[in-house]
């Protein structure tokens, strides 16, 4: 997709038995970025076993339907195998794309990634 | 830059600043072209809020051209053109695909629609900008954002 090199695009630590990801750079959730991601993503729940899952957008101030694509492949993915996936941090800006598109109902949202962990 | 983009009738328009384009059907081309216009969105003072919208509508409509109209292939062009009037941003968007009827493309705000992993863009790029028209049976695609414009 793109010749730049690949930088360091997620952020994974463990939180007890919950895998939690952030995204390190404002802007990698556009098109030129996300086919990575998502490979990236995919593969903690496909390969490393994650069942439960945050995902942190407190760096992200863009997001495109590719994106959200994504995500809910990531989403089903996990319910597949009996896990979950809850969101957290996300911008204003960026919510209402997961209004607008009636996103909000699919995923579980969440404001602080405290709230997200408490959550499982 | 080009002194003035032929708007093929659609836009009538005279002075400000005016781009255009034609590139091969890949992302980072099309990511060059992005980046120019933002950066002229934020010199012709657009607000944050406009800027974000116009690049959510501009990377959907690019995607959708080289995707979906042009099929990835490098060999067919996209046409990019742009115009910046005292109040208002317009871009017209041209692939080499067959085009395609957008009022056929499903809602992707229906339940049995919701967890479809595509068809996001269009809806996005109605929201976000002021208009938008398909032309030439879908292969053209013209966008206005009016500043200010929720």
């Amino acid at each position: 997709m793109s010749s730049q090199p690949r930088r360091r695009q997620l952020e994974i630590q463990e939180i007890g038995d919950v895998t939690v990801v952030a995204f390190t750079d404002r802007k990698i959730l556009d098109e030129q970025n996300i086919q990575s991601i998502g490979e990236q993503l995919y593969s903690l729940v496909d390969d490393a076993g994650r069942r439960k899952m945050v995902l942190n957008f407190a760096k992200v101030e863009y997001l495109s339907s590719a994106a959200l694509g994504k995500l809910i492949t990531l989403n089903k993915k996990l319910q597949a195998v009996k896990g979950r996936l809850a969101l957290c941090n996300i911008d204003p800006q960026i919510f209402e794309v997961f209004e607008i598109t009636g996103l909000k109902k699919v995923f579980n949202i969440y404001k602080t990634e405290q709230d997200a962990l408490q959550s499982f | 830059m080009s002194a003035s983009p032929a708007w093929d009738g659609m836009w009538r328009l005279s002075g400000g600043v005016a781009g255009e384009h034609v590139i091969p059907s890949l992302i980072a081309e099309a990511h060059r072209v992005q980046q120019e216009i933002l950066q002229l969105l934020r010199d012709n003072a657009f607000t944050d809020r406009d800027i974000f919208a116009v690049k959510l509508a501009v990377e959907e409509a690019v995607v959708n051209a080289i995707r979906h109209g042009n099929q990835l292939d490098p060999q067919k062009k996209i046409r990019i053109a742009y115009q910046f009037t005292e109040d208002a941003f317009l871009v017209r968007i041209c692939d080499e695909g067959c085009g395609f009827d957008p009022d056929a493309v499903p809602d992707p705000t229906q339940e049995a629609n919701l967890e479809k992993p595509s068809g996001r863009g269009l809806l996005l790029m109605r929201y976000y900008m002021t208009e938008v028209h398909f032309l030439d049976g879908g292969t053209t695609v013209v966008m206005c954002k009016r500043r200010g414009s929720s």
